[in-house]
């Protein structure tokens, strides 16, 4: 039996619900799936088939109605704040919308996913972004407001402030979609390296091709229940 | 600024930043601070003009304890007192003197405007129970239908008032007696009056010939050295026959004279709800100025959040935000007060005045009200998933 470091990830009968009364309307139906230590996971699936709200329960971003999710080795169904901040730390995300903070330049708000681990030395801080902005190939553009950015530019800083603070688990919602193919293609490289290196596991929503033929697994979802799950053979 | 905030907060201040991030709507937030402090600040300068006004009159005398008609529920109220109560206080060996004291409405007819004068009369053989300019100068009061009026009068010219010395006199007719002003001293204006005049008891009997030197309307006593007035005041209850007087220490006189006027009667009232509605108002601005800026930063906030930000760290943000409108709004708001209880005192002659401890009272409460309705509005951010706020 594998033990849940190499499963850091793992979920079981999970059914979920949006709305309430008459507007009540299941999302999820049963999903079970775990997911390697290290390996890019990538959910596929109609729009509306339910890839963010897997993404969002798996990421303790969203209270877990029915089953379990177990996550670094914590139950996060039911867990208390301080938990959920807790784990929430050791997370990156990259949101479908970019959410990046407008008042501050990308420097600074990759400096936030640094700031969440408590006080850092500014100098560090202020160098280990810049070097994160470098690799996502925004090296020029570290003291731009956000808003200054172009679409693809501010999803590079998102990926770039998800990476920053060593993520163990990267959740990851269409983070190329709106990058061009070689800031894709880098992104993709960043997230296999880390895999490899340091042991960072990823789950991607994404219908890129590029990506998905550089999947270790793909699993596809269609009307909340999980209809196909591949494994790439390893090469 | 920014350095600076970055230092004490230990992370990048955020709050200095979003706030700024906006210009216009960083100085319509300020000027909404602002406003909210200068409504404050003119109604409490208002309502204690009026605290100072009621206690001016007792500044002019020096007394430890007063004896007073059982309805004078102020100095300038309630009927007389009978002196031979002050003969029965004499018999107390810790009682050391006794006074009347004299006080009635005088209307100077003047030119272009009648003016109402709370006029005291005093016993010019007892300087001890006056104060300051009143004392020094109360030699002139022995004289027949003398009086000493007060230089601030409302509606009394400032060369006017400097005119009026003892080489050059002043003569006015008032109820059939001509009065002549030897000399001036500081009053000032208060809101049952326009100014303030002291005579002698006896011109003041010539003055009100229904009233007789045996009713005064309020006795004064001063007490042997190092005896304590309430004590004495108590043991006075006992000794004088009249159970209905109100005998007070005088210090107690005007705290209850004082409470009375912001209580009871209709200006104190309106007053202290002025005070009130102005708090009111300032506290529904900053909230409304630090809710508006927290529902505007929801989604950023469910971000910092799914990074795993815990609630201190956003009620960090509004109580960062809540200083720098607190510190920024106070100043254009307190130089903006000031300047305009100046203006208000010199219309009005009101002791309208900027303290201290109103300054501070209005800060704290505005950094206070800031910092809660920040925590208020972050309120919504607690309770809910980060995935339901994108
Ligand atoms: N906050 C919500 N309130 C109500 N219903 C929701 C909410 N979020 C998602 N749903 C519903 O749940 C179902 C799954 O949504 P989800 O966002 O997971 O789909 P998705 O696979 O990510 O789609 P897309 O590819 O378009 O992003 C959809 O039917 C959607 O309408
Ligand atoms: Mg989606």
């Amino acid at each position: 039996m594998a033990s849940d470091d190499d499963f850091p990830i793992a979920a079981q009968g999970l059914n979920h619900w949006f709305g309430s009364g008459e507007a009540r309307k299941q999302a999820l139906y049963d999903v079970n799936l775990r997911v390697r230590r290290g390996s890019l996971t990538v959910l596929v699936g109609p729009s509306g088939s339910g890839k963010t709200t897997v993404l969002t329960l798996l990421g303790c971003l969203r209270d877990v109605q029915e089953g379990s999710v177990s996550l670094l080795g914590h139950e996060v169904h039911g867990a208390k704040s301080d938990l959920l901040i807790s784990l929430r730390k050791r997370l990156g995300f990259i949101f479908q919308a970019h959410n990046l903070h407008a008042s501050l330049t990308a420097r600074q708000n990759v400096v936030m996913g640094l700031q969440v681990h408590g006080r850092v030395d500014p100098a560090l801080a202020d160098r280990a972004a810049a070097h994160a902005l470098t690799l996502v190939g925004l090296g020029d553009r570290l003291d731009y407001l956000s808003d200054n950015l172009s679409g693809g530019q501010k999803q590079r800083v998102a990926v770039a402030r998800a990476m920053v603070g060593n993520p163990d688990v990267i959740f990851a919602d269409e983070p190329t979609a709106a990058l061009d193919r070689d800031s894709g293609s880098n992104v993709v490289d960043l997230i296999k390296k880390l895999g490899r290196e340091r042991g960072t596991t990823t789950v991607m929503v994404t219908h890129d091709n590029r990506i998905l033929d550089r999947a270790d697994r793909i699993i596809t979802l269609e009307d909340g229940r999980i209809v196909a799950d591949t494994e790439a053979v390893p090469a | 600024m920014s350095r600076l905030l970055a230092l004490l907060f230990g992370r990048l201040p955020i709050g200095w930043l979003q706030l700024t991030h906006s210009r216009t709507r960083f100085a319509a937030a300020l000027a909404g601070v602002a406003f909210a402090n200068v409504l404050v600040f003119v109604q409490l300068g208002i309502m204690n003009s009026m605290a100072t006004a009621t206690l001016k009159s007792y500044d002019f005398f020096s007394a430890d304890i007063m004896i007073s008609a059982p309805d004078a529920n102020s100095m300038t109220e309630g009927g007389n007192v009978a002196r031979q109560w002050l003969l029965q206080a004499l018999a107390d060996p810790e009682v050391a003197a006794g006074t009347g004291l004299f006080l009635a409405n005088v209307t100077w007819q003047r030119p272009t405007k009648a003016l109402a004068l709370t006029t005291y009369g005093v016993d010019p053989a007892q300087p001890e129970f006056l104060t300051g300019e009143i004392a020094a100068k109360s030699g002139t009061l022995q004289l027949q239908n003398a009086g000493l009026l007060d230089r601030f009068s409302r509606g009394l010219k400032r060369e006017e008032a400097a005119a009026i010395r003892p080489q050059t006199p002043l003569s006015f007719e008032a109820s059939g007696t001509t009065l002549t002003l030897y000399d001036t001293f500081a009053g000032g204006g208060g809101f049952g009056g326009d100014g303030y005049m002291v005579v002698s008891d006896q011109t003041f009997l010539n003055l009100f010939p229904a009233r007789t030197s045996g009713a005064p309307d309020h006795i004064l006593l001063t007490v042997v050295p190092g005896a304590d007035p309430d004590a004495v005041a108590l043991r006075l209850r006992d000794l004088i026959s009249d159970k209905t007087l109100r005998i007070r220490s005088y210090a107690a006189a005007a705290q209850e004279d004082l409470t009375y006027q912001q209580t009871k009667r209709p200006t104190g009232i309106i007053f202290g709800f002025g005070v009130i509605i102005g708090i009111l108002v300032g506290i529904v601005i900053v909230y409304q100025v630090l809710s508006t800026d927290v529902a505007d930063h929801l989604r950023e906030y469910a971000t910092f959040k799914a990074m795993g930000y815990g609630q201190w760290f956003f009620l960090g943000i509004v109580f960062e935000e809540a200083l720098i409108l607190g510190v920024l709004g106070f100043v254009p708001g307190f130089i903006v007060a000031t300047g305009l209880l100046t203006a208000m005192a010199k219309a009005t002659t009101l002791p309208l005045l900027m303290t201290s401890k109103m300054a501070m009272m209005v800060f704290f409460g505005t950094v206070a009200a800031c910092s809660l309705s920040g925590a208020i509005a972050t309120r919504r951010l607690a309770a809910a998933d980060p995935a339901d706020l994108f």
